[in-house]
């Protein structure tokens, strides 16, 4: 935006003008736009209210079990998800350790807005940690069986713990892979092209759920028995392999994107293969795609709630066993657990994207493609 | 012959798919030699440096280039690559990184210079190409005239033998060329082997030690720029000097 738009309306005018004519531009600048812009509110003027008056005016916020919920006139039933708020952040962990959990969380947490926040120091050394130490530490904590730590089998994780544990794997062990198969999709070497496109191409031709069932039901039959994997580490790898596949098309948009001129100036100065395209394309064409990137992230953080095909208690899984319980079971039941899983949901998925906006402005100064003729 | 060459052609040829792009190119240079060489678009002209450092592959005949051959072996283009610095029609900087970015980066990751050192070889040759005021600015910031005289500071900080330079004013407006041609004079003054690419006749007068002619993927002529000017012998030369200086 130039500084002449910036500038504010001439002091004096009256508010009044100045809204008049927001309106008139905005709103209603021709006959259809005016029809348009009136079927919108009259659009919204029906479905908010009604929601707001269940969801919030006429909702119950407190209450043991049913019975305060049942009965004409009430919203959504709000206790249940507080009832039941243990199993949506922890799944069936052992009630006893659940600090365990709660230390992976705030971890976690801290080092992911460490990341994220720009002002903060040492962001390497912390990255290195959140990719090496951190897994570790999740792995020891959650699976237990050291340090005198008691055994919680992955069968008892659920909820949001396991709705994160998921996507976060899939989203940071797919990025490197996609990363890899992206430029062996490129390489002028026929046998790493051909296994590259190969994979990609099978995994994109098959829905999650068909590889989830093959890595839980189908895997183990191949493999020695003596050599079985827990069944959590199994959907985890089919998670990150197919959102790799995803990633890769993502990013080798991004590496076409970049003119051929890039490489060859940096081949002409001494540079190898590596070194150019880890410093010269790669930042170039990360930053081209950060969008659908971000895109992949979110749709692979929804697919997760399919885990649920193979046994596993996901966070809307969690939400969709509470639903029948009997102790709290009402007409309003149901649609408070969706609503709720909806707004988690969407909380989540709503941060990714804001950030990713914030990324495309910020990262890398220079403007992309900049500077060509 | 008693001068040491930097670099020697002997009866190159390319192929692109079936098109002949260079028919049997035999060419040598000088240490210190400052070679123009020009013809009609297409001619083979670019195609010709650009095997020089092994960014097009040459299908038969030999190039050697500061006592390195070119073969297949990458190692061999390695050599010849750190020898020989290269200027492009579009400029190629790195968008992303800084103008002193630009310049440092093969600096530490080619010839493994120190951070610091490489700082200082940078800034000392933009400041001799005029423009290190603008160290900290990004490519696209930039005037076109400016980013190819980065470009040419980024070259020279690996400190080439032989400075290669594809039409390096074909894309610039008419008011920057002049800025560039400017620094590239200098150059040549400082003894650096040249082989410049550019339709700028007024360069190639004052400047070239040799004017080659391409036409057709062939060398067609080359001679001193005097007689190459006032004397051309072939009849397609004669041909491509009219076109080009009209207006002159």
């Amino acid at each position: 935006m130039s500084d002449a738009t910036l500038q504010r309306e001439p002091p004096g005018r009256p508010w009044r003008a100045v809204a008049f004519e927001w309106l008139r531009d905005n709103l209603f600048s021709s006959w259809t736009s005016a029809v348009l812009t009136l079927l919108s509110i009259a659009a919204l003027v029906t479905i908010i209210p009604p929601i707001l008056d269940w969801a919030i005016f006429h909702a119950v916020w407190s209450g043991e079990d049913r019975a305060a919920c049942l009965g004409p006139g009430k919203g959504a039933c709000w206790p249940f998800i507080a009832s039941r708020w243990g199993q949506i952040v922890y799944g069936f962990y052992d009630a006893v350790e659940r600090w365990r959990v709660d230390i992976v969380y705030v971890v976690g947490a801290i080092g992911l807005a460490w990341l994220m926040i720009p002002r903060l120091p040492v962001k390497l050394w912390v990255g290195i940690a959140m990719l090496t130490a951190f897994p570790a530490l999740v792995y020891v904590l959650l699976s237990g069986g050291m340090f005198g730590l008691p055994i919680v089998p992955s069968t008892k994780w659920g909820g949001l713990l396991l709705t994160l544990l998921i996507s976060l794997t899939g989203i940071v062990v797919s990025f490197p892979i996609g990363i890899l198969l992206a430029l062996g999709r490129r390489s002028t070497l026929p046998v790493i092209r051909i296994l590259c496109v190969c994979f990609i191409e099978f995994v994109r031709g098959v829905p999650l759920i068909t590889i989830l069932f093959m890595a839980s039901n189908l895997l183990p039959l191949f493999f020695p028995p003596e050599l079985t994997f827990d069944k959590l580490i199994r959907a985890l790898v089919a998670v990150s392999l197919f959102s790799a596949a995803y990633m890769a098309e993502v990013v080798r948009g991004g590496l076409q994107a970049i003119p051929k001129g890039q490489s060859e100036a940096a081949a002409a100065l001494g540079l190898g293969y590596w070194r150019t395209t880890a410093f010269i394309v790669l930042p170039q064409a990360l930053k081209i795609s950060l969008p659908s990137i971000v895109s992949s992230c979110i749709s692979l953080f929804k697919d997760t709630s399919l885990v649920s095909i193979i046994g596993f208690f996901d966070f809307l899984q969690v939400i969709k066993a509470g639903n029948s319980d009997p102790v709290w079971s009402t007409p309003n039941t149901a649609f408070t657990g969706y609503l709720f899983a909806a707004l988690v949901y969407w909380g989540f998925c709503f941060g990714m994207s804001r950030y990713s906006a914030y990324l495309e402005n910020t990262v890398g100064g220079g403007k992309v493609g900049a500077g060509r003729t | 012959m008693s001068e040491p060459l930097a670099i020697e052609l002997s009866h190159v040829n390319k192929w692109y798919g079936r098109f002949h792009v260079l028919k049997d190119a035999s060419l040598q240079v000088k240490k210190g030699e400052r070679i123009v060489i020009c013809g009609p678009s297409g001619s083979g002209k670019s195609t010709l440096i650009r095997c020089i450092n092994h960014l097009e592959e040459h299908q038969s005949g030999r190039i050697v280039v500061e006592g390195h051959e070119l073969t297949r072996n990458l190692r061999a283009i390695d050599e010849v690559r750190r020898e020989v610095g290269m200027v492009f029609q579009q400029f190629n900087l790195f968008p992303h990184l800084t103008v002193l970015e630009n310049c440092t980066l093969a600096q530490t990751w080619v010839r493994k210079r120190p951070k610091a050192e490489a700082d200082r070889i940078a800034l000392e040759l933009l400041e001799r190409v005029r423009i290190k005021d603008q160290a900290q600015k990004y490519p696209g910031q930039l005037s076109g005239g400016q980013q190819q005289r980065v470009a040419i500071a980024r070259a020279l900080a690996m400190e080439p033998k032989v400075m290669l330079f594809d039409e390096p004013t074909s894309a610039l407006d008419p008011e920057m060329i002049g800025e560039v041609l400017e620094v590239m004079v200098e150059l040549a003054e400082e003894g650096m082997t040249m082989l410049v690419v550019t339709h700028e006749m007024g360069f190639a007068r004052k400047f070239a030690d040799r004017v080659v002619f391409m036409d057709y993927g062939r060398i067609v002529e080359e001679a001193p720029p005097e007689e190459f000017f006032a004397n051309p012998k072939n009849e397609r030369t004669r041909q491509f000097l009219s076109q080009i200086l009209v207006g002159h």
